[in-house]
């Protein structure tokens, strides 16, 4: 894999955010299928009322960044050019109007219920790697952690849109995207990850006999949850999609029913698919008509490069969260007779 | 509630449509009552179930709650003070008619602060519980539903599907797992089921807690917590148009700031005490809060307004006279280098003020242990205040140890303290001073341990406290043939100070 230099970023940036930034399918997820006239339970605007922030070039970082719709996104988005994208609350107002809102009004109201597993928690337990590094052995212990704890949110929990993303160096993010979990208040979202915990650090291992194995194991491989992450509304995560200044990886879905195929080396960097772009560019003829909107060409774009399987994944997540809200209305309807 | 005075439409019901009010012997107050009563039963009403919940605290600090003993001395207060706990007792529509009304009388007043809506809360919620673990479980399905709790029990084959799972998630031993078999199974969307999930003890599939009925008390607790919390909320904000009715002031601000026992104001032994006695008197016989305020008198040789209300009332209690107590604080006061003019001119007024020689006159009495608690919290360099309410722990715990207290007193008095159990916390100190396993008293006043604890000490018991001997409180006749509203105002309060030194004897048994 050829290396990633962060210098190239702000080139390569604005090459991504032009050609393959997946801005549909992004817009598709955060809007929640509002602004289709049938959803008058959501709150109106839910797309409008949601905080994003940016960090921009030397470390800039902005907060309460919100859009009017998807088109408004990408110009914001080409315009600033962020290095780092996160998400943060659905809020009573929109983000960007909020210091004229009277104090105290302004609120945040909605979230996804997130998880982010970092391998550093593990370092206690890992002798190959430490810190900021990872390697496929120590990787074993994400993709146990994955399994344990997506199992728990569907079967103990119910939860039935679950996002899985790799953070683009050393560890991954849960998104869990269903409607009454993103109404879920800061205790049940605590309550949640004191359930899902089990390892507590440095606990004496005084057990022996046959309980001696389990507890190792439990002890090694358990999932560590940060439980500030998951916790509180208004918590900013970094976005799918999103690049890693460092690494250059991007924030891609992994799909968990291959999650132990997942190797997160593999993982297109910026650069990467910046070269891949050129390079079927060149091949496809220099006659490109620079009328034709970008977006044509950007859903011809990613499908070429090896961030297509990746955002087949994202489609898939979306499908489902579109048939749920179908089958939602369709309930809802029946109930009201409303044929 | 209407107050109305004029407008006095009674209800009546027939005998159904009473039963219809109330389905149950216990509820979780959901709708206000909406009758006409009068003042006097508006009091006494509240007068009662204030002894209810104080009974009930004084319980659950003795007895284990749930076990036998504890029960059925909660259950004989119950039935003594005419409320509602169980199904098939005579007169029951009245008792829960009762129940509800004084409920929400004292929302009033103990919306006011946080101390006291925590000390409602709590207490409500312990009587709540056990009058749930009481109630027959063929009931249970339909009170739940009565109060909006949509809590759903599973079929037999839906739970013998998960029973393994539900047994095997439950905390009980394997002695009760048996029981466990037998008893019904709640499904419950997990987020209504937190204090049980989060610690892992309860079966969650699919979204829902499977809780066996043993443990759905403690989400009904949870959800009436919750409830009265926002209640309690709201009520406050609407408080101010309820204080403005006069007729109801003075008994609100009463019932949750008033000294329900002895005031000690007059002890009749006026002088037995000399000035030189005062010192190891501290030692032997003070409560901490009152040995803390003399000592910081002694070092500082001065003391601040809180403190010299304070301690200065408690010695008038014990016994000072007023010469004594303007020599007393002169003499220290001129210690710390103060002017002999300056005190006369600015702190003897104040101290005959306090023995009613000056001003309006009024007598005033020495503070009770919940004015010290709840009111005036001490600042910096404040010595007032009650040490195991308003101490730092770690300096609580220095503080007992330079008393010479052993360890293990310590550390009992220090659960007492987190437990918020400052009276009995200050129990526990007179049992460790004095060498005693039961102080044999329920502590509510400073005067109080001072009594006890010189009765213990000199082993005599002509040291007389002059009670004042009430009835129980009745309603008075003179009030209610009264129609002109003030003269009716103050009337009630002369019986309302009546009734709540009635109470006084009720605590001292």
């Amino acid at each position: 894999m050829e290396t990633f230099d962060p210098a190239e970023l702000p080139e390569l940036l604005k090459l991504y955010y032009r050609r393959l930034f997946p801005y549909a399918q992004y817009y598709r997820w955060l809007n929640y299928g509002g602004g289709d006239g049938s959803r008058e339970r959501m709150t109106k605007n839910y797309f409008q009322h949601r905080e994003f922030s940016f960090t921009l070039k030397d470390d800039i970082y902005i907060r309460y960044q919100s859009f009017n719709n998807q088109s408004d996104l990408e110009k914001e988005m080409q315009k600033m050019n962020p290095y780092k994208i996160d998400i943060g609350a659905v809020y009573s107002h929109r983000p960007n109007q909020h210091n004229t809102v009277k104090l105290g009004a302004f609120q945040a109201q909605e979230k996804e219920l997130v998880f982010d597993i970092d391998m550093t928690d593990y370092d206690d337990v890992r002798r190959c790697c430490s810190s900021a590094d990872i390697c496929s052995k120590c990787w074993t212990l994400m993709t146990m952690a994955i399994r344990i704890i997506d199992r728990a949110l569907k079967e103990d929990f119910g939860f039935k849109h679950r996002l899985w993303v790799y953070s683009g160096r050393r560890g991954v993010h849960c998104w869990v995207c269903d409607e009454s979990v993103r109404k879920l208040s800061s205790a049940v979202r605590s309550g949640i990850v004191e359930y899902l915990s089990l390892v507590k650090d440095n606990t004496k291992n005084d057990k022996c006999g046959p309980w001696l194995e389990w507890e190792i194991m439990l002890q090694y491989c358990f999932p560590r949850l940060d439980i500030n992450v998951s916790k509180g509304i208004n918590h900013l995560l970094k976005s799918p999609f999103s690049v890693h200044p460092k690494t250059g990886r991007i924030s891609v879905p992994i799909d968990v029913q291959k999650v132990d195929q997942f190797d997160p080396f593999t993982v297109p960097t910026i650069s990467s698919v910046c070269r891949e772009l050129d390079t079927i560019s060149t091949n496809e003829g220099k006659e490109r008509n620079e009328a034709e909107s970008d977006i044509k060409h950007r859903t011809r774009d990613y499908k070429k490069t090896s961030l297509a399987p990746y955002i087949k994944v994202f489609e898939q997540f979306l499908e489902n969260l579109d048939k749920s809200r179908k089958g939602e209305l369709l309930k809802k309807s029946d109930l009201q007779k409303d044929f | 509630m209407q107050f109305s005075g004029g407008n006095r439409r009674r209800l009546r019901l027939g005998g159904d449509q009473r039963n219809a009010c109330y389905p149950h012997s216990l509820q979780f107050y959901l709708e206000p009552p909406s009758e006409n009563i009068s003042l006097i039963e508006f009091e006494s009403l509240a007068i009662d179930r204030v002894k209810l919940l104080k009974t009930v605290e004084n319980l659950g600090v003795s007895h284990v709650k749930g076990t036998e003993q504890y029960q059925s001395k909660l259950e004989a207060e119950i039935r003594r003070l005419k409320f509602s706990f169980r199904e098939n007792v005579e007169n029951e529509y009245e008792r829960r008619r009762r129940d509800h009304i004084s409920h929400f009388i004292l929302r009033l007043a103990y919306c006011q602060s946080e101390d006291l809506r925590r000390w409602f809360i709590q207490q409500e919620m312990d009587l709540l519980r056990f009058r749930f673990s009481i109630l027959p479980k063929d009931k249970i399905q339909s009170f739940l539903k009565d109060s909006h709790l949509h809590f759903e029990a599973i079929s037999d084959e839906e739970r013998s599907l998960r029973e393994h799972e539900i047994i095997a998630s439950s905390t009980s031993s394997s002695a009760s797992k048996s029981e466990l078999e037998l008893e019904s199974v709640y499904k419950i969307p997990f987020a209504d089921a937190l204090d049980l999930f989060r610690g892992r003890k309860v079966y969650l599939e699919d979204g829902f807690a499977y809780v066996p009925l043993k443990d759905i008390v403690a989400i009904v607790l949870n959800e009436f917590r919750a409830k009265l919390s926002k209640a309690l909320a709201l009520t406050a904000r609407s408080l101010p148009a309820v204080q403005s009715d006069e007729r109801l002031q003075p008994l609100l601000n009463h019932l949750s700031h008033s000294y329900t026992g002895q005031d000690y104001s007059t002890q009749g032994n006026a002088g037995k005490i000399s000035l030189d006695q005062i010192d190891s008197l501290s030692t032997k016989s003070f409560p901490p809060c009152m040995r803390q305020l003399h000592k910081a008198l002694r070092e500082n040789h001065h003391l601040r307004h809180g403190g010299r209300m304070q301690y200065g009332l408690f010695l008038k209690g014990i016994g000072l006279t007023l010469e004594q107590a303007l020599q007393f604080w002169k003499q220290e006061f001129i210690r710390g280098k103060m002017d002999p003019d300056k005190f006369d001119k600015g702190y003897s007024y104040n101290i005959r003020h306090s023995f009613g020689k000056e001003g309006k006159r009024t007598d005033y009495t020495p503070f009770s242990c919940m004015k010290i608690i709840l009111t005036n919290p001490p600042g910096q360099g404040d010595y007032h205040g009650c040490p195991f309410r308003h101490s730092d722990p770690e300096l609580l715990k220095q503080k007992l140890q330079s008393y010479k207290i052993s360890p293990d007193g310590i550390s009992q008095i220090l659960d007492l303290v987190k437990g918020t159990h400052y009276q009995v916390a200050c129990q526990k100190y007179f049992e460790m001073t004095h060498n005693v396993d039961d102080c044999g008293f329920s502590l509510s006043h400073p005067n109080q341990f001072f009594f006890e604890s010189q009765r213990i000490l000199t082993g005599s018991k002509d040291i007389r406290k002059e009670s004042i001997q009430p009835e129980a409180p009745q309603p008075k006749p003179s009030v209610q043939k009264n129609k002109d509203a003030s003269s009716a105002l103050a009337s009630l309060n002369s019986s309302l100070e009546v009734d709540m030194e009635g109470l006084e004897d009720y605590f001292n048994e």
